[in-house]
């Protein structure tokens, strides 16, 4: 069914009785095409360019879960393309580009909100570093604006604009980028992919990779075995557990990141606004919560959940950014696992084994990728051959030396 | 929970005095080894779901590494060990 006014007309005067739902629930073949382990935002959409872009039809998305269940619904929905490395900045903005024209091509209203992210800084050579991310966008064809700390006053009137540690001077701006709804982007995915005939399997957990001389033959499930011909893993924070049963050993470690969401406020938050002191951003929800998030736990970990100490540490960033936001009641909190590489930017590739793909590694940067990151993995998978914005984003960087280190961090994943 | 670590030294600490080096069982490499040891000392990890090794610098307060050992799910810290005395137990 095709989404219109028309069709909401006629069903709001139906009773909201005959919407259909918006994909199957099928029980799975015994053999498929490809198989993409992982119904998150980069599963679904895999699965949906592989139907819509690249024809290949027979195509299963088997999540352990229900849909949407990790990352893709858990994160704090900022979409950008103010990236600096040439090895990332084309990719995200192909990404960007393809928000743009998402609600069209799906139908579905993914609630993408081009209300301009700002990233603020506090001293000298933090304005510098952001003039030349602002540069390196321009090269890239990527419009950036610097806002001087005047102009910034009139816009965002309500920041700290004195902290004796944290001074704001000022704010890289980019003004297509914002937010999108999570959840509606995972449905509106599955429902794109479903349409194309792709089987989107919940709650079947892939437990093992059968492998016969050396070729992957499919995955033993807790629906049973399901054959396949090409197996591609898209599993976000569980990719080391997962690739483990293809014997693979991987550059990332699992990390815990929380989201906090508060109490419905009316409109006073226009932008996604980032906090470089601290690393805090925030941004206000449709529906009027202020979402907000900042850095990792710190450790590895495995809990879909943060410590209390984390959470404390957040508040306190919001708080010396934004003063009124310490009367703000918070409704929500919750943590997301990640698979934190060890240069902080994303994998898609083939691996060793030769019907075996890769796509992992997204850090806490991986919704804004969700377009671009399953169409680069479809056009791997259906060509064997890396998309040319995907180029920089393989596994065997860092053996030969070309790690994408957007944060000049090194191999120490808990400081991307 | 990791939140509270027992320093050895110094009692229970919050975890914000720490800084963390990551997975604490396995060797540094020679320095002439082969570029792939060195490839998978620098970049590959375990990354286990369940007890784990670690390195963790008591920065804010002895300034000594200690090795934790931790589960990554369920947040549990069965024992820390000051490094040298871990390194000691292992050599004996
Ligand atoms: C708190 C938080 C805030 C974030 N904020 C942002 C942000 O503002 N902007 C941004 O760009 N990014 C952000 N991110 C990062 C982003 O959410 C992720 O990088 C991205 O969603 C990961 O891709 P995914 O959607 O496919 O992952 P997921 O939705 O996690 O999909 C992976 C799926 O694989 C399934 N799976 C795992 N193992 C198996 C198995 N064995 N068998 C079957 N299924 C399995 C899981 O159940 C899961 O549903 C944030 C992350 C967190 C946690
Ligand atoms: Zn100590």
């Amino acid at each position: 069914m095709r989404y219109s006014a028309f069709s909401l007309v006629r069903n709001a005067l139906s009773g909201n009785l005959n919407w259909k739902p918006q994909w199957r629930q099928p029980q799975p073949k015994p053999h498929y095409d490809v198989i993409i382990v992982g119904g998150g935002g980069h599963g679904l959409s895999t699965a949906y360019y592989l139907a819509k872009e690249f024809g290949v039809k027979n195509v299963a998305v088997l999540e352990k879960s229900y849909l949407g269940s990790g990352n893709v619904g858990r994160n704090t929905t900022i979409v950008r393309s103010n990236y600096m490395l040439p090895g990332n900045e084309p990719f995200y903005e192909f990404s960007m580009k393809l928000w743009e024209g998402l609600e069209q091509d799906l139908n579905y209203n993914v609630m993408l909100s081009q209300r301009g992210v700002i990233m603020l800084y506090h001293s000298d050579g933090q304005r510098d570093a952001y003039v030349r991310r602002g540069n390196a966008m321009w090269m890239e064809g990527v419009a950036a604006e610097l806002i001087e700390r005047e102009q910034l006053k009139k816009m965002i009137p309500f920041l700290n604009y004195d902290h004796a540690r944290y001074p704001i001077l000022g704010g890289l701006l980019q003004r297509r980028a914002g937010t999108a709804r999570h959840d509606a982007v995972a449905w509106g995915y599955a429902r794109g992919a479903d349409q194309h005939g792709v089987d989107i399997i919940e709650h079947c957990e892939v437990t093992g990779i059968r492998r016969e001389n050396g070729v992957v033959m499919g995955v033993e499930t807790t629906k049973g075995f399901i054959g396949c011909g090409k197996l591609a893993l898209a599993a976000a924070g569980n990719t080391s557990r997962v690739g483990e049963m293809a014997d693979l050993k991987l550059p990332l470690e699992s990390h815990v990141l929380q989201a906090f969401v508060t109490e419905g406020l009316k409109p006073c938050i226009d932008h996604v606004i980032v906090y470089g002191g601290g690393h805090f951003y925030i941004s206000q929800s449709d529906k009027g919560g202020l979402v907000f998030g900042a850095e990792i736990d710190g450790y590895s970990s495995y809990a879909q959940r943060g410590n209390l100490a984390t959470a404390e540490h957040v508040m306190e960033e919001g708080v010396t950014m934004i003063p009124g936001l310490s009367r703000v009641r918070v409704l929500r909190a919750w943590g997301g696992v990640m698979d934190m590489s060890m240069d902080g930017s994303p994998i898609i590739d083939r691996t060793s084994i030769d019907n075996l793909y890769l796509n992992c590694g997204w850090c806490y940067g991986g919704f804004k990728a969700t377009p671009a990151s399953g169409y680069c993995f479809a056009h791997l998978i259906a060509k064997n051959d890396t998309h040319p914005v995907a180029r920089a984003l393989r596994l065997d960087r860092f053996a030969r030396g070309y790690a994408v280190d957007e944060a000049g961090a090194g191999p120490q994943p808990n400081l991307h | 929970m990791a939140s509270l670590i027992t320093c050895p030294h110094c009692g229970v600490r919050p975890k914000e005095e720490f800084t963390i080096r990551g997975d604490a069982s396995r060797g540094r490499p020679e320095p002439m080894d082969t570029d792939e040891a060195w490839h998978d000392y620098v970049y590959v990890r375990a990354n286990p779901r369940g007890r784990t090794l670690e390195h963790w610098h008591h920065v804010a307060g002895c300034r000594r590494f200690l090795v934790v050992e931790r589960d990554t799910a369920t947040h549990a810290v069965y024992s820390v060990v000051d490094a040298a005395e871990f390194v000691r137990r292992a050599e004996q």
